[in-house]
């Protein structure tokens, strides 16, 4: 099996490793996937003031695909309103990386990841909708 | 003539860019380190080898004029240097397509040519994927079939496979080396057991040919199945020990012309036969110097990565192993992503992720290793042409290749948390 260019550079150069603290009101933090499965991704953003992301780190225990799908999320969403983040489709990313097959759902992971953090973070500010 | 094939190793593996040549340390990449998947044919076998294209290609079987007897001649020698290897008779050794194929005639063979009388065989849920499915195929026909467990070692438990011996055994299969974990089952124990309850012991021993001694007359082994290509020999050739006394009695799965005593037609491949013959002679000869010197370089291998990596495990036992295997699992690190970090290393890994399936290795599994620590193993196999360079090199990677992604994984920040990852409920998926 050959990997894409893209794939092997976010792969050797993953974009946005890292943490964030996940008690910060402003961070959503995804969690998902099984170790049992042979992948895990955890994905965070860091909202600003104007509603967009203006921060995502991610640490992903898995196979080069599924690093790079998540290194590649990252990228994407960051600037993106939540809206727009939470609208990418797990098929753009497996395109992007040129994904095999057998590798498809290493992007479909990386989309639960977005959807997983997106979630998060409206959890934290529900009360305060709510307020309103 | 010992000393002329010398150097056409050393000179044609120097062409073949494994030898390290003018002192450098880094090694020529990428580097093999698979040699339980396959070995490169020895040149002095492909030499050996080469007349028997050309000018030597007669057919073995045609009795009646030189080019026949020329090949018949060959044939016979390289039945005398298989036979020697194991301590056979050549007249018990019968020549076929690899070990899959000794595998299936040994299994079915016997299997349907008893089990009138005798209807159950034994085998082992870490054997060789080709034992287990004509396993399976002779459940389809009525064969009840046993499939032992392993202790947490690889081992099979003899007093388990004691209990599992009935009246109706009429085969025990149980492998010499495992090709997964390296571990080596107590044989000559097995071998006793079996004739003393009178079942017929085969044993696949693909990857332990040439590596370990074997004596098919000390460990009571009545069929041993032999593979070419584990064992520097050509690739497509094999064969399969079968006792004459007291008899074995199998039903061939290819008909035709008779030869090999009926019980496997077809016209032999001279020199695929000859290639093997000479890696038998060859590998029997430097057996205890390669044996000793492999197991130096696994040893430089694992005390190279356990002392500067925490959290590694081995899978199989230590001692009873095969010189050149090693089966490591790296908790936190999944084993296909590491591969890609380690990509100038040739090796192969437990991980679900190199199938299309999502289980993790069968053989770890059944060695009650977890799923997430089956998923992060890699087999590192050492052989021939591994050069103590390669092993540095291969260490330096390693560790370099284990802790980048340990930096990069969820799952190792938890444990530095002290976040017990069993706690989780994780969504299977």
């Amino acid at each position: 099996m050959s990997y894409s260019e893209k794939l092997l550079d976010h792969y050797d150069n993953p974009r946005n490793v890292g943490a964030l603290d996940k008690n910060d009101p402003t961070v959503g933090t995804g969690l998902v996937g099984a170790p049992a499965c042979g992948d895990v991704m955890k994905l965070q953003i860091k909202v600003g003031a104007d509603g967009r992301i203006a921060d995502a780190k991610f640490k992903t225990f898995g196979c080069g695909s599924a690093i790079a799908s998540s290194s590649l999320a990252t990228e994407w969403i960051k600037g993106k309103s939540l809206d727009e983040a939470e609208s990418i489709k797990n098929t753009q990313i497996a395109q992007h990386l040129s994904l095999p097959p057998v590798k498809i759902h290493c992007s479909v992971l990386a989309e639960d990841a977005i959807k997983a953090a997106i979630r998060d973070y409206r959890e934290k500010h529900k009360p305060a909708e709510a307020a309103e | 003539m010992n000393v002329e094939a010398t150097t056409v190793v050393n000179g044609a593996v120097g062409k073949g860019g494994l030898d390290n040549g003018g002192g450098r340390n880094r090694p020529h990449t990428p580097i093999y380190l698979d040699y339980q998947a396959t070995t490169p044919t020895d040149p002095r076998v492909v030499e050996a080898m080469l007349p028997y294209f050309t000018e030597k290609f007669g057919n073995p079987h045609s009795r009646n004029h030189a080019f026949g007897w020329e090949a018949e001649e060959a044939v016979e020698k390289a039945r005398e240097q298989v036979a020697a290897i194991i301590g056979a008779d050549p007249r018990e050794i019968v020549f076929t397509s690899g070990a899959t194929e000794s595998n299936n005639l040994a299994i079915k063979g016997v299997m349907r040519f008893h089990k009138d009388r005798k209807n159950h065989m034994i085998t082992l849920v870490t054997e060789h994927k080709c034992v287990l499915d004509s396993a399976r195929h002779l459940e389809m026909e009525g064969v009840e079939v046993t499939y032992l467990p392993v202790q947490q070692n690889g081992l099979v438990d003899m007093a388990v496979l004691a209990a599992a011996i009935t009246p109706k055994t009429a085969l025990v299969s149980i492998m010499a080396a495992n090709n997964e974990i390296g571990v080596i089952q107590p044989l000559a124990e097995i071998g006793k057991l079996c004739r003393s309850r009178g079942a017929y012991f085969h044993t696949d021993a693909a990857q332990a040919v040439g590596k370990i001694p074997l004596d098919v007359e000390a460990m009571h082994i009545d069929l041993m199945s032999i593979s070419g290509h584990k064992i520097y020999g050509p690739k497509g050739m094999g064969a399969l020990y079968v006792r004459r006394k007291p008899r074995v009695r199998l039903e061939a799965l290819i008909h035709g012309g008779g030869q090999e005593r009926g019980m496997r037609s077809g016209t032999l491949p001279t020199p695929l036969v000859v290639g093997l013959g000479e890696a038998c002679a060859i590998a029997m000869k430097e057996m205890p110097a390669e044996a000793e010197r492999l197991k130096v370089l696994r040893e430089r291998l694992y005390d190279g990565i356990t002392r500067r990596l925490p959290e590694v495990f081995l899978n199989g036992d230590h001692e009873h192993r095969l010189p050149g295997n090693l089966n490591l699992s790296f908790a936190y690190v999944e084993g296909e992503g590491l591969m890609m970090g380690i990509k100038e290393l040739s090796v192969s890994s437990g991980s679900a992720c190199t199938s299309a399936s999502l289980e993790p290795s069968y053989v770890l599994r059944a060695l009650g290793v977890e799923e997430e620590l089956a998923h992060t193993s890699i087999r590192f196999g050492l052989g021939r042409f591994t050069t103590e360079e390669e092993i540095d090199y291969a260490v330096e990677q390693v560790v370099s290749a284990v802790s980048r992604l340990r930096e990069l994984s969820p799952l190792w920040e938890m444990a530095q948390e002290g976040i017990d990852i069993k706690s989780i409920k994780w969504a299977e998926h």
